[in-house]
């Protein structure tokens, strides 16, 4: 900087340096102890104190005993099947929406815009939902986990900004070579919203993911669990049930580092795609902040 | 429309030869998105009507229409239960040490990050710090428990220093700092993006100008930067606004336990434990509405307060 700086200014970059610095090891140590942790031996674990900065006395038992567990395989397995079919029904659902909204001449164009928007806002809330499901017969059915969360309005919204920016003399011309709406949507506007899509594809693929709470209302029979479902089961009621038996928070050694095991099974894909994600996540949120 | 002002005795029939036209004209539109049409119908308009479960006796042998009609009293017997105080005192609190921590965390970040001139290092602290985002809650929440545990790390590290192990997760005086600290955690990184997004698009000759004119960069953040932020931020105020009254099950759910209900029960989770898991439905379809049409208004009086003192608006 060709500036000079006061010392007040050079005090405060310095220390913004360091609450930074300091930020992102907050952020990601507790990554790397889960990390060193289920690559322990349980035994040595349980001695030991503190921080870890490497692994103890390297052992790929809780990694087994995770594979071999077959709760968190066929969770694994149902995980795949949902993000798969989730996202595929999501992203065909939301861009028929976008593509409805997007319409220059429809005479509803204002009142079906009014009656998604209001939904965005106002809903009938989780017990008439939960109902519905159940009157519908999708309870503890595979459908319970793609259908009720077909279309993010909010994402549709997105969408539709994209498709309005796609030059109508583009469509215009297609329908003088007497293409239809379904040529038009699939040929040229998917086409030409190909950054949109990717980040829709990502949002809503994480989103089936990481969800547990539909999966926790709709589905009783354990062999349609998610993994988030049997995680929980792990991570979380497990522990519970301890602190209500023992009324204290122990912990049993060598569940431990299964509980690492499964954590970094379960969070590897995201944390391995992440990097090269990144910038679609970062340009989705822009894309939706610039509808204002 | 035009075709009603030109011919304004014949505005009805005009009005009907329109859609007509209309529906014949975009014909393949229409049936092309049908689904999503009745999709909206069913699973967003569907459960509005089986909001008038509220206002019934409800029984699923009879059905929402069948069920007989009890006015309010779902509502005077939630207003007057003893537990109607500390859900409310509950989901207040929450979101009120939400909007005074966890609010303004993104935008302090995103004000630490605009100030830093290597380009490698903010790239850096912005990747690592988005990363939380995309981990599940039900993973973040597992990791809590493991580290909050009474020989977790945590207590670990409070042992080398003589402190006693505290059960942070069965203590209900914990239960907020933890739900909204690990909020703050999850998502001060990702909240930021769309802040540095409101600064990126500051003029930068302001800044010059105001480097003339001898303002330092404290000065710079104060009177340009910050006002440069602030659309956004009332924006972001505004739906936060909207949410006061409805923390999230899904988050608490996991959380909480019998041991922690003193703090941790909100109005969303009592829903849930006496809706779905105890199947009573009028009831808490009652306590659902009474939620959503408190949050609805606070919207609203957030926006038009808004409207009136600042020109932002939501709409």
């Amino acid at each position: 900087m060709a500036n000079k700086r006061t010392a007040g200014e050079t005090i405060f970059v310095w220390f913004n340096a360091l609450i930074l610095t300091g930020l992102c090891f907050v952020t990601l140590y507790p990554f790397v102890y889960v990390a060193f942790a289920s690559f322990s031996d349980p035994a040595s674990l349980a001695q030991h104190r503190g921080l870890l900065f490497t692994p103890l006395d390297i052992n790929f038992e809780a990694y087994k005993a995770v594979f071999n567990n077959p709760m968190i395989t066929t969770g694994y397995r149902n995980t795949l099947i949902y993000v798969a079919a989730g996202t595929a029904i999501n992203l065909v659902a939301t861009a028929i929406g976008a593509y409805l909204l997007s319409r220059r001449n429809l005479y509803f164009k204002n009142l079906l815009m009014m009656l998604i928007v209001i939904t965005m806002f106002f809903g009938g809330g989780l017990i008439p939902t939960y109902l519905l499901i159940n009157n519908l017969g999708m309870l503890n059915t595979i459908w319970a986990m793609l259908i009720p969360g077909m279309i993010g309005t909010f994402n549709m919204i997105i969408m539709r900004t994209a498709f309005q920016s796609v030059p109508i003399s583009l469509e215009e011309s297609a329908k003088i070579d007497g293409a239809n709406d379904l040529i038009i949507l699939f040929r040229i506007i998917i086409p030409l919203s190909m950054p949109v899509i990717a980040v829709m594809i990502l949002w809503y693929a994480v989103g089936h993911w990481n969800s547990y709470f539909g999966a926790l209302i709709y589905l009783r029979d354990r062999e349609l669990f998610p993994l988030q479902l049997v995680l929980r089961e792990i991570l979380i009621t497990n522990t519970t049930d301890n602190m209500m038996t023992e009324a204290s928070g122990d912990r049993m050694a060598i569940a431990d580092t299964i509980k690492y095991a499964t954590i970094i099974v379960s969070t590897l894909p995201i944390l391995l795609l992440y990097p090269f994600l990144q910038k679609y996540f970062v340009k989705g949120v822009l894309i939706g902040a610039i509808k204002e | 429309m035009s075709a009603a002002r030109e011919h304004p005795f014949e505005s009805r029939k005009g009005k009907w030869t329109t859609i007509a036209k209309d529906l014949r004209r975009n014909k393949y539109v229409y049936i092309l998105a049908l689904p999503v049409i009745l999709y909206y119908a069913v699973f967003h308009y569907g459960p509005m009507y089986g909001l008038l479960m509220a206002f019934k006796d409800f029984s699923i042998a009879d059905g929402i229409w069948g069920s007989e009609w009890i006015g309010f009293e779902h509502f005077r017997n939630f207003f007057n239960s003893y537990y109607f105080e500390r859900l409310l005192r509950n989901t207040v609190l929450i979101n009120v040490y939400e909007l005074i921590f966890a609010f303004p965390a993104p935008i302090i970040l995103a004000l630490l990050l605009n100030e830093i001139r290597s380009r490698l290092f903010k790239r850096t602290v912005q990747t690592i710090s988005y990363l939380p985002h995309f981990v599940s809650i039900v993973v973040v929440t597992g990791i809590m428990f493991d580290f909050l545990a009474r020989d977790g790390l945590v207590n670990q590290i409070l042992g080398f220093f003589g402190i006693e192990s505290i059960p942070f997760m069965s203590e209900a005086g914990w239960f907020r700092t933890l739900y909204v600290g690990s909020g703050i955690w999850q998502g001060v990184g990702w909240g930021s993006i769309i802040y540095l997004a409101a600064i990126a698009t500051i003029d930068p000759t302001l800044y010059e100008a105001a480097k003339m004119d001898g303002a330092g960069r404290w000065k710079q953040m104060l009177h340009i930067t910050l006002p440069g932020m602030l659309p956004t931020i009332i924006i972001i105020f505004i739906l936060n606004m909207g949410s006061m009254l409805s923390v999230g099950s899904e988050k608490v759910l996991l959380m909480y336990s019998p041991l922690t209900y003193e703090t941790a029960d909100v109005i969303s989770t009592f829903v849930y434990r006496r809706g779905v898991l105890e199947t009573d439905y009028g009831f808490t379809t009652a306590v659902g509405l009474f939620n959503s049409v408190v949050s609805f208004i606070l919207l609203v009086l957030a926006n038009s307060i808004s409207k009136r003192v600042s020109e932002h608006k939501l709409w």
